[in-house]
């Protein structure tokens, strides 16, 4: 029965979800219980951001707090997957990733390869990313890209509530090393999500909205902000394709390519640096297959590149905003227009 | 002295063996041309190996570091497949993906030699959290070198099996060089057993080239592990007989320095003294082991050179499970 949830409840009911039904799954971070051991109560911060409260209550062996210490207990990640569990790993922010990259791209996804095919690492990294709660530049990085970038990994990038739960399980049930990005402003978006399990696959974009004039590619947050921006063209006549990546690696190249087929321009909204980024990945790669499609360059929408500012008019200044994003929609018509 | 039984004597032996042999004639192999990429011998280390992995079921684990072919020997790998491997064979124990550096082997629970130094201690955490979460015995050992000991990820293991009550050994192979910068100028402190203490785990010095001083203190580290007591920390102090990698001139080694330790204080001299002098083995049956490892040595070549290569189309095989 769907109901409206949050963002947050509905990673915290994909986390109990698969807890209950495989008990492989165990889960471990920073305060992921947070207060085992102390005076207070057991479960008191569930997590820094409240994802995995209530899973000490039902399994309190298979949910563990751990030191400020990211490459031993990503790297316990590596060696418990190796060895027949299923670690569901908390690193609190992606910004962090820079103390423990060595256990995620040389171990975790290199292990199966270097062994010849004969090592699966089902591990899942849960981690949150993005601006927009004035954490300023070590607490808000989308850091994605790096991540697409190593073979071996799978990166996913969920929009709503609804996919936030879909991939989650399915990202637990995957037998390859996911790293799972939770866009922190969206913990408090609420939407439509089924009470029972299920699963949404990798590697299949969704079509948030259907157009014939422009193709708006995006990921994360950025995706609602597309959906208004569109809404607003709509109003002008411009109607737009958005299509929600979901993950990046696996990447949905036909959904964009047949897309691209239909409207000829390509806007792509990345909340990432625009350097060796998603956003340059799919030009790119528009570019290369659907040369002959298209009817002006394609455009991005990113974030300057700069680290993350702190005073909230900077920070606000740096995220793509729908206005921006409408702004590169009608400026792709107009080229094409003179083209 | 504890009672070892006579077969886990003649199979430790063997061990010791193989490896020598293993690694003396890849050494003459590497000098050919013929095997492709790094390679750093264990020779001179048997006695860690062995003395460990006496103690171990193929279904416990290991993490091994870049000098990994003892420690896969050791574990059960198979000998030939490892030879294929290091020459970059189609058939290799890792069908010519890893090679030297990532020689692995998951079901005899080889997680592999590992090309960053200190990368393999955080996977045994996970190794013996797993164990504890499915309630099974099995224990994880990661070896790290001297070098190994003073990353991060080395000491964050330390901590994080002490907090977490994880059934892993830590066995730091302290050869004394790390590359080579020697351990003067690069360890704070004579003796890396003493960090444990700091996480609130027992360490322990050993002489590394002492297959029995090797064997009794790893016992009773897997015992504790297995039996719920927690981590424990084994420094071997020990040498290598080549350098870093083949091609190290070791000119940053004395004259003379690797002969003097080859002459006193080799662990396969040492363990045949020992044996034979306590009437445990006889010195024949130490000789039918050695040429028996000798052909084994001689047919892995052979068939490692005469091995096909992989296909070009074999490269984008084993990324993922299913992409």
């Amino acid at each position: 029965m769907p109901r409206k949830i949050t963002y947050l409840q509905a990673v915290n009911e994909a986390l109990l979800g698969e807890m209950r039904r495989d008990p492989s799954v165990v889960v471990f971070g920073e305060d992921v219980v947070g207060g085992a051991g102390a005076g207070g109560e057991m479960d008191a911060w569930g997590g820094p951001m409240g994802a995995t409260k209530g899973i000490y209550d039902e399994f309190p062996e298979r949910i563990l707090d751990a030191p400020i210490s990211e490459s031993a207990f990503i790297g316990a990640a590596v060696g418990a997957s190796a060895s027949g569990l299923r670690p569901v790993a908390e690193l609190m922010f992606v910004d962090f990733m820079g103390v423990c990259f060595d256990q995620i791209f040389n171990q975790a996804a290199k292990l199966r390869y270097m062994f010849g095919g004969k090592a699966r690492v089902p591990l899942v990294i849960r981690t949150t990313f993005g601006a927009g709660i004035r954490a300023a530049a070590q607490h808000s990085e989308c850091l994605y890209p790096i991540f697409t970038h190593i073979p071996g990994l799978k990166v996913v990038v969920p929009s709503n509530p609804y996919d936030a739960k879909g991939l989650l399980v399915r990202a637990i049930r995957d037998d390859d090393p996911v790293i799972f990005f939770e866009n922190k402003v969206l913990y408090g978006m609420e939407g439509d999500v089924p009470e029972e399990l299920y699963t949404i696959p990798f590697g299949e974009a969704n079509v948030v909205r259907d157009g014939d004039d422009v193709t708006i590619v995006a990921l994360g947050r950025m995706v609602s902000l597309a959906d208004h921006a569109a809404e607003q063209l709509a109003e002008d006549g411009i109607e737009c394709d958005v299509i929600d990546l979901r993950t990046t690696s696996p990447l949905d190249e036909e959904t964009i390519y047949e897309s691209i087929e239909r409207t000829g321009r390509l806007v792509v909204v990345d909340e990432a640096n625009p350097r060796c980024s998603i956003a340059a990945d799919v030009c790119s790669l528009v570019a290369q297959n659907c040369f002959s499609d298209l009817k002006g360059p394609p455009r991005t929408v990113t974030a300057p590149h700069t680290p993350v500012p702190f005073s909230p008019v900077l920070e606000d200044a740096y995220v793509p905003s729908p206005e921006r994003i409408a702004g590169a929609v009608r400026e792709s018509v107009g080229a094409a227009a003179t083209a | 002295m504890e009672e070892i039984g006579r077969d886990t004597l003649t199979r430790a032996y063997r061990t010791m063996r193989t490896i020598r042999e293993f690694e003396e004639r890849l050494h003459l192999e590497f000098a050919t041309g013929d095997i492709p990429g790094f390679v750093h011998l264990y020779a001179g280390e048997e006695a860690i190996a062995a003395g460990v992995c006496a103690h171990l079921d193929d279904d416990d684990y290991v993490a091994s570091t870049h000098r990994g072919h003892g420690h896969a020997i050791a574990k059960g790998c198979d000998v030939k497949g490892m030879m294929l491997e290091l020459f970059g064979k189609r058939d290799g124990l890792c069908r010519g993906k890893g090679g030297s550096m990532h020689i692995a082997d998951v079901e005899k629970g080889m997680l592999g030699a590992n090309g960053i130094v200190g990368g393999g201690p955080p996977m045994v955490c996970g190794v013996g959290l797993s164990a504890k979460v499915r309630g099974t015995n099995q224990v994880g050992i990661a070896f790290v070198g001297d070098g190994g000991s003073n990353q991060g990820t080395f000491l964050e293991s330390l901590n994080l099996s002490s907090v977490w009550n994880l059934p892993s050994v830590f066995v730091v192979e302290n050869n004394g060089y790390a590359e080579a910068t020697s351990s003067q100028f690069h360890q704070g402190g004579i003796d890396v057993a003493k960090r444990a203490d700091g996480f609130g785990l027992p360490g322990v010095v050993i002489d590394g080239h002492d297959f029995f001083a090797v064997y009794e203190a790893a016992g009773e580290a897997v015992r504790r592990a297995r039996s719920g007591g927690g981590p424990s920390l084994l420094e071997c102090k020990v040498n290598r007989y080549y350098g870093h990698f083949e091609g190290d001139q070791q000119t940053y080694r004395a004259p003379g320095e690797v002969e003097e330790i080859r002459a006193t204080r080799d662990c396969l001299d040492r363990f045949t003294a020992q044996v034979t002098g306590r009437g445990l083995i006889d010195a024949d049956e130490l000789s039918e082991i050695d040429a028996e490892v000798g052909a084994l040595i001689e047919e892995a070549v052979a068939e490692a050179r005469a091995a096909e290569l992989p296909e070009p189309d074999d490269v984008l095989t084993d990324v993922y499970v299913r992409y």
